[in-house]
């Protein structure tokens, strides 16, 4: 727990440090009590790689969930953090309210399938559509853990559960949905490809408003069987790439490393870079469009599109458009936020 | 009336010669459709009686539906300060041909009515006085646009009314001007239209058959007049919120809209930035999501609803409760249960309040008796919350938050807002630690850090989930049990701080009356009428706040009987005061409920407790 950590600069000896002088150490968290193996544990591994590499200040982040397995593990990154763990399927408009109140913070939430695509669905499209400046991760199983493995509504069209029976219901794809309801930066990865899911962290923490992760993390109690589609093997044999990935931070030189038409350099609103070199796909991620056709097309044959789906620079996020002073509000002094006893007396005067 | 044969005339001028003239006391109610315009007709009316110095209060009784259905606006004038709903009508204005019949049937004898001609109202009734008005007519000779004329046809029956009681003709001016403000347009037509009015009044009608009439009086100096949700809206300016999340629902709406309007105007810093957001969430549990994530990162937030929405709203309040997150929730109380009566008030949200949310929960409760209270509460509100950490609930209802009031200017809260047990990375540096949820001062109250607080100890997680004084996740036994109970000893402190009872004390009072909210305009009035009718002399407890204090019990002791009043139908303050009582004291509460939608009358509280003394001393023999 934070409280017993050091700070920084009394730690000997000096073990790496990252931009902002702090070690690896000091973006964990508590140990995590998922089920050893859990795509979970995996992508909180991911996130706290990433902050750490980014040089994220610990301090500036809340971290932000609901209810469930995924739910738990802000727990798990980030000791340094205010974390706040709410009720099920509504922490979107707990990460509003935070960003309302404080807008230099980071948000960063942490949901499930369940606790997003089935009981938060209403607020989740709701956070979307306003274009809250958050990361957002989906960790995508399909099933509910925490009551022992009912489907949730990102299972398959057919897949199977672990007692047998078989999802007669269509899955939400949960990236067409971002998409659609306006979120510019959307992408899909896999617990299991740490240096995907690392490029796509550190360049959304360079993006003004939500960035959208459904990253698919196999849920090795209840689904990674035979027949499960979100299951470790199911993944890996499916997983179709969009594009190699790789990041270039604000901090660091750019450099030119593929032919003009091999790729595509998207520059971030922090300055930093994220270089998409084309696989089997010539794919422009800054049409929606195109997003929206790949996956169609991946639906409809069963492969597991990855990569950064839709992105978009150029959108203005929800609290810009509230106009506010630059200080957080949760801050301000009694003497910005209380008008003056003339001002009382003048309504008071026009209510006579 | 003009066609009527001399010795008509002479007879009439006789007997309004005998009718006893009754100055400043009477009710106008104005029976119209809702949508048709008549609201700005009715304010320019009050306020023109309010403007010659004359008491008055306005309750609007309106469906919920937007155009074509009966409303009915009540202006009560008193003399006397009397403000709470009168019963009784004494002058009809029969605008509305749906319910015309039903209205001059309701009134008792010796009532005026002025009506709309083509409705034949004076062959209803002998022993009323009909005046009939050719509206439709009148609004013609001003203006050729039909949907004009429909408006103008409202403020005609002002200038009527105003004629025939004297109203003062330059106040009506002067209230039509402030009412349609900037509109000079408006303003012209209106005042034709009010002229209009008056003209055929002094022309065709006998003011001496009207035994009501308005003499300038000087009650009213320095009074404005106001909602209940306006004057709570500027209660929360001048408390400083910052975050205002919300979700539209009757009758709290115009609450966060009219502090929308008050924030654009006197909170946009120098730079042209607001020091505030205001956000129209997508739902109930939005709104107070939103409102508890911020409370939570360090704002003074707000959200405002009425019953439906405290039901969605259980969860995210139990959560606040137990994670302990200031949120301060305006329930401006309309009928329930479920959709109930939307637009008509009750009291009857205290026990789903008190204990809003699954498990053990006690929340705070903060009951406005009056718009000037409703300002104060508002501020106290976002006090309390960040001292104790917890949801605060402001209960004002639909009569108060939604009808015009009038009032003493409010005043400025001078002292420095209390933000409550935050500790800075400096208090953290100098501390060395902190436990979040460790009772450090012996009062309940732990200690709280902000999000975005530079010291590496100052992070905490925050959970709905059991915890420990570390704010780490536990199931023990223990760490369950004594989380529990401080939240129960801070809710004990509360008592000390909220918003104590006013209680008078009458000379040789056996029994004792026991209310809050709006039912205090109708037990004051009860009270007099109590003293001058029965010399009945009876004490008053009037609560302002949950948790009650300590002086509840003594003010039992006191008394052989306490006459719990409240409009609901279950009697849920007197269920929850029984609870707090021994059941000695408790055996005295008697359970007085008015639960028809309409605001509670003094004659309805009067008729009650002589119905039940009797009873109680038949009883005795």
């Amino acid at each position: 727990m934070s409280t017993t950590m050091q700070p920084p600069t009394t730690t000997p000896p000096p073990p790496k440090v990252n931009r902002i002088g702090l070690n690896m150490a000091q973006y964990k968290g508590a140990d995590s009590t998922l089920c050893a193996g859990c795509g979970h544990d995996a992508i909180t591994a991911s996130i706290i790689k990433a902050f750490y590499e980014y040089g994220v200040d610990p301090h500036k982040v809340a971290k932000l969930s609901g209810i469930g397995c995924s739910s738990k593990t802000p727990a798990y990154f980030l000791g340094q953090s205010h974390g706040f763990n709410g009720v099920h399927g509504r922490m979107p408009a707990i990460a509003t309210g935070v960003m309302l109140a404080n807008q230099q913070l980071l948000a960063v939430g942490v949901s499930g399938d369940g606790d997003t695509a089935s009981i938060g669905m209403g607020q989740f499209v709701h956070l979307l559509r306003r274009n809250i400046p958050m990361m957002y991760i989906v960790e995508n199983n399909g099933v509910y853990g925490l009551t022992k493995g009912q489907f949730s509504a990102t299972a398959d069209f057919g897949s199977k559960a672990k007692g047998g029976y078989i999802n007669n219901l269509p899955a939400i794809d949960i990236c067409a949905l971002a998409i659609e309801l306006g979120c510019n930066f959307v992408c899909r990865s896999f617990a299991g490809d740490p240096k995907q899911l690392g490029a796509l962290l550190k360049a959304a923490l360079g993006h003004k408003g939500t960035t959208l992760f459904d990253v698919i993390s196999p849920c090795v109690t209840f689904n990674n069987h035979e027949g499960s589609t979100k299951s470790y093997k199911y993944a890996k044999d499916h997983e179709e790439l969009l594009h190699e990935i790789s990041y270039v931070p604000f901090f660091e030189q750019i450099k030119v490393d593929y032919k003009e038409g091999e790729g595509k350099d998207v520059e971030l609103h922090d300055g930093s870079h994220i270089r998409l070199r084309k696989t089997s796909h010539d794919y422009d991620p800054t049409s929606k469009a195109q997003a929206m056709n790949m996956l169609r097309q991946c639906q409809e044959s069963n492969e597991f599109l990855t990569g950064l789906i839709y992105v978009n620079e150029e959108k203005p996020d929800f609290l810009s458009q509230l106009h506010m002073v630059d200080a957080p509000l949760a801050t301000l002094p009694q003497e910005l936020t209380q008008p003056s006893p003339e001002d009382l007396k003048k309504i008071m005067s026009e209510l006579m | 009336m003009s066609d009527q044969s001399p010795q008509a005339l002479a007879e009439e001028e006789q007997r309004a010669n005998k009718t006893e003239l009754m100055v400043n006391d009477f009710s106008i109610q104005v029976a119209t459709v809702n949508g048709s315009g008549s609201q700005s007709s009715n304010s320019v009316l009050m306020r023109s009686i309010f403007q010659m110095g004359i008491p008055v209060s306005g309750k609007n009784l309106f469906p919920s539906n937007i155009a074509g259905l009966p409303t009915w606006f009540t202006i009560r004038a008193n003399k006397d300060g009397w403000i709470a709903r009168k019963k009784e009508i004494d002058f009809l204005v029969a605008m509305n041909a749906d319910t015309a019949r039903e209205d001059v049937m309701a009134l008792d004898p010796g009532r005026v009515v002025v009506y709309e001609e083509t409705l034949r109202l004076n062959q209803l009734r002998k022993d009323l006085t009909f005046f009939p008005v050719p509206f439709a007519k009148l609004a013609t000779g001003i203006t050729t646009d039909s949907r004009l004329r429909k408006l103008l046809a409202n403020m005609i029956y002002v200038g009527v009314v105003g004629e025939l009681m004297e109203i003062d003709p330059a106040e009506m001016e002067t209230a039509l001007t402030k009412q349609f403000k900037g509109k000079a347009k408006a303003v012209a037509l209106n005042k034709l239209a009010l002229e209009a009015g008056r003209k055929f009044a002094q022309e065709n009608l006998d003011r001496h058959l009207v035994p009501f009439r308005c003499r300038r009086m000087n009650a009213t100096t320095g009074k404005i007049i106001i909602d209940g949700n306006s004057a709570a809206a500027l209660g929360c300016m001048f408390a400083g919120i910052t975050v205002a999340t919300w979700y539209p629902i009757t009758p709290s709406s115009s609450l966060v809209e009219t502090l929308a309007e008050y924030m654009h105007e006197y909170r946009i810093g120098p730079d042209g930035k607001a020091t505030f957001a205001i956000v129209q969430a997508e739902d109930e549990l939005a709104a107070v999501g939103m409102a508890i994530g911020a409370g939570w990162a360090g704002a003074r937030s707000m959200t405002s609803t009425a019953g439906p929405g405290i039901s969605l709203m259980n969860e995210f309040v139990g959560l606040a409760y137990y994670g302990e997150i200031p949120v301060v929730i305006f329930d401006v109380t309309r009928v329930g249960p479920s959709t109930g009566l939307p637009t008509r008030t009750q009291q009857s949200d205290i026990l789903a309040i008190v204990n809003c949310s699954h498990g053990d929960t006690q929340h705070i409760m903060l009951i406005p008796n009056s718009v000037s209270e409703c300002f104060d509460m508002a501020v106290d509100a976002f006090d309390l919350t960040e001292r104790f950490q917890t949801p605060i609930f402001v209960m004002s209802d639909l009569d108060l938050g939604m009808n015009n009031w009038m009032s003493d200017g409010f005043k400025y809260p001078t002292r420095k807002f209390d933000r409550g047990k935050v500790l800075s990375a400096e208090d953290l540096e100098r501390l060395g630690k902190f436990e979040r949820y460790r009772d450090v001062d012996g009062d309940g109250i732990p200690y709280r850090t902000l999000p975005g607080t530079d010291h590496p100890a100052a992070s905490y997680f925050t959970r709905g989930s059991g915890h420990n004084e570390k704010a780490l996740y536990s199931e023990k036994p223990e760490d369950y049990k004594n989380n529990m109970d401080r939240l129960a000893k801070k809710y004990d402190t509360a008592r000390k701080y909220v918003p104590q009872p006013e209680v008078q004390y009458a000379k040789g009072a056996n029994i004792g009356f026991l209310a809050f909210g709006t039912s205090h305009w109708a037990i004051i009035e009860s009270m007099d009428q109590l003293q001058r009718e029965f010399k009945m002399p009876i004490s008053y407890y009037r609560l302002r706040a949950v948790p009650f204090t300590k002086d509840l019990v003594e003010y039992f002791e006191k008394h052989d009987r306490v006459y719990v009043v409240e409009q609901n139908r279950d009697g849920q303050m007197a269920g929850l005061i029984k609870l707090e009582l021994s059941s000695e004291l408790g055996s005295k509460i008697r359970s007085i409920r008015h639960y028809s939608g309409l605001p509670i009358d003094a004659r309805f509280v009067t008729d009650a407790i002589v119905a039940a003394e009797a009873e109680e001393k038949g009883a005795k023999k």
